[in-house]
């Protein structure tokens, strides 16, 4: 392709007098005046495309494989160690903070649970002196019952007492006007009123009469 | 440069090379459109899937570059 | 003796009557003087490339040095490409391929930083360059190859026996196999090249067009878009070379399907 080029040059070009093919790919056309004009320089222009031009390939290897080796070194051994630290590090604060807030929010619990205790205890406390009044209030208030009671009892007893004393005596007053009348009545009827039936005969009767 | 036939050759093949490319967009289309519509119908998996995403596309994209790459060897290398 | 140069060979190929040189970004040339490009020449690749390790210096070492706990906003960046690489290893290859996260971290930011880089005017992008990407993706087939060898022994083979398909159909599954396996390298590494070629290509295209007064308005227009795009492309590809070798190593620590 470049010969091709080289030649639809010079046709272009009729007062060369001339035309060089160097070894390297340069055309250089010799004009009427000597002078030399370039007309090809492969030299200078890579042909086609630069990405296809090998001559440049080992150069661009060589200083990538140094700029590879340079940023692997940078990372491995500076950067990537560091940020791995910072966000370790970051990742250890939050973590802290947040045990650290667990620990307070533990702590107002534990303070909560401690006053709310002593509201109970002071409640029971209450509770067990106004039980304690309210024992100390019945156990007067039971003996003074029982005192009542003893007292009651006590009267209740004389007064029966009395009461069996007065009915002995008008049993008794009953049984010897029984008898007195029994005994009339026999004289009246003419039998003999010394006789042991009466005695019985009364007793028997007056056994029912008396309660 | 006129009249050569061998340069003509040359540039009706890059152009034809250049069909490739919009080949190429077509199945990135697909690729994306289909992503979009799957990723529609369950938003929750889409983030998920997004690097699968763009995997498809590279894939479909490279036969698109190498249909590129022929019309510039054509234009420029042979 | 004058000397002047005649003929612009690329001009030519480009087309009669064309001085669209979209391909002129890509030309490796020494900082200094002229001549051979010899592996040691310092170029403008040696340049750009030692700009984005000094970028990367820059926002991962210098912009982490205050370890702060409230970190800074450039810290805060450079956390957030470390946790974005490593959620991405974690997620992709499990635990253990977290042993070589630092190796995948170096390949993302230098794509990363190349790719944007690149994006500034009258930079040269060291990724559109196929021997870069090249490099990149064999130096990735290779290792992950090994490590899948290391790792399993001759079990690694069965990534390339599918035995949940019919028993007559998996030989031929196998060979599949194993061809997708080595075309890997090709298209990881053209996927990348040809993407920034392409977009930095059709930039230059379309400022091309700008030297007519009429259609230098919507030439701006198009550029501006495609500008755009471009920074879009920028980290999507690095984004997917990463992922690409994540899953890539993946294979090789799981080689069971």
């Amino acid at each position: 392709m470049a010969k091709d080029i080289v030649l639809a040059q010079v046709e272009g070009q009729p007062d060369l007098d001339a035309l060089i093919v160097t070894e390297d790919g340069a055309a250089i056309g010799v004009t009427e005046g000597g002078e030399a004009v370039v007309l090809v320089d492969d030299h200078a222009e890579a042909p086609g495309m630069p990405q296809l031009n090998f001559e440049t390939f080992p150069n661009q290897i060589f200083w990538l494989v140094v700029t590879l080796a340079a940023i692997y070194y940078l990372l491995s051994r500076v950067a990537l160690p560091r940020i791995g630290a910072v966000l370790a590090e970051r990742q250890g604060t939050i973590t802290n903070d947040i045990a650290a807030a667990e620990d307070l929010r533990q702590k107002a619990d534990e303070a909560e649970k401690a006053y709310d205790k002593a509201l109970a205890d002071a409640r029971a406390e209450s509770q067990r002196i106004a039980a304690e009044g309210r024992a100390e209030v019945q156990r007067d208030l039971d003996k003074a019952i029982a005192k009542a009671d003893a007292d009651i009892a006590a009267r209740t007893a004389e007064s029966e007492k009395e009461i069996a004393a007065i009915r002995d005596e008008a049993a008794a007053s009953v049984e010897q006007v029984a008898r007195e009348a029994a005994e009339e009545i026999v004289r009246v009827l003419g039998g003999n009123p010394e006789d042991a039936d009466l005695e019985s005969a009364v007793s028997e009767r007056m056994r029912g009469v008396r309660v | 440069m006129e009249g050569d036939i061998a340069n003509m050759g040359q540039f009706i093949g890059a152009g034809l090379a250049a069909i490739g490319s919009g080949a190429a967009a077509i199945g990135v289309g697909h690729v994306a459109g289909n992503f979009l519509s799957g990723a529609l119908r369950n938003p929750s998996a889409a983030a998920a899937q997004t690097a699968t995403l763009f995997i498809g596309i590279a894939f479909a994209e490279a036969l698109g570059i190498f249909s590129f790459l022929v019309a510039l060897l054509l234009m420029f290398a042979v | 003796m004058a000397v002047d140069t005649a003929v612009d060979h690329g001009a030519e190929a480009a087309g009669p009557g064309s001085n669209i040189h979209p391909m002129d970004q890509f030309i490796v040339t020494p900082l200094f003087g002229e001549g051979e490009v010899a592996w040691y020449t310092l170029t403008n690749v040696t340049l750009w490339m030692a700009i984005t390790v000094l970028c990367i210096f820059a926002l991962l070492v210098l912009g982490t040095r205050g370890r702060a706990i409230v970190p800074t906003r450039t810290q805060s960046v450079a956390e957030l490409a470390y946790g974005f690489v490593y959620k991405m290893v974690e997620d992709v290859t499990g635990r253990e391929g977290l042993k070589y996260f630092p190796y995948i971290m170096t390949l993302f930011m230098f794509i990363v930083f190349a790719n944007f880089l690149g994006l500034l005017p009258m930079a040269f992008t060291t990724t559109s360059h196929i021997a870069v990407t090249a490099v990149l993706a064999l130096a990735v087939f290779i290792t992950v190859t090994v490590i899948g060898f290391v790792k399993n022994g001759s079990a690694f083979l069965g990534l390339f026996w599918v035995s949940s398909a019919p028993l007559a159909l998996r030989p031929v599954l196998a060979i599949i196999e194993l061809i997708s396996y080595f075309v890997r390298p090709v298209s990881h590494s053209i996927r990348l090249a040809g993407n920034l070629m392409a977009g930095h290509a059709v930039i230059k295209v379309f400022a091309g067009f700008a030297i007519s007064a009429v259609i230098a308005p919507l030439s701006i227009l198009a550029i501006t878009a495609v500008y755009g795009l471009e920074v879009l492309v920028a980290f999507i590809q690095a984004y997917v070379f990463t992922i690409l070798t994540c899953v890539y190593l993946k294979d090789a620590l799981h080689p069971h399907h």
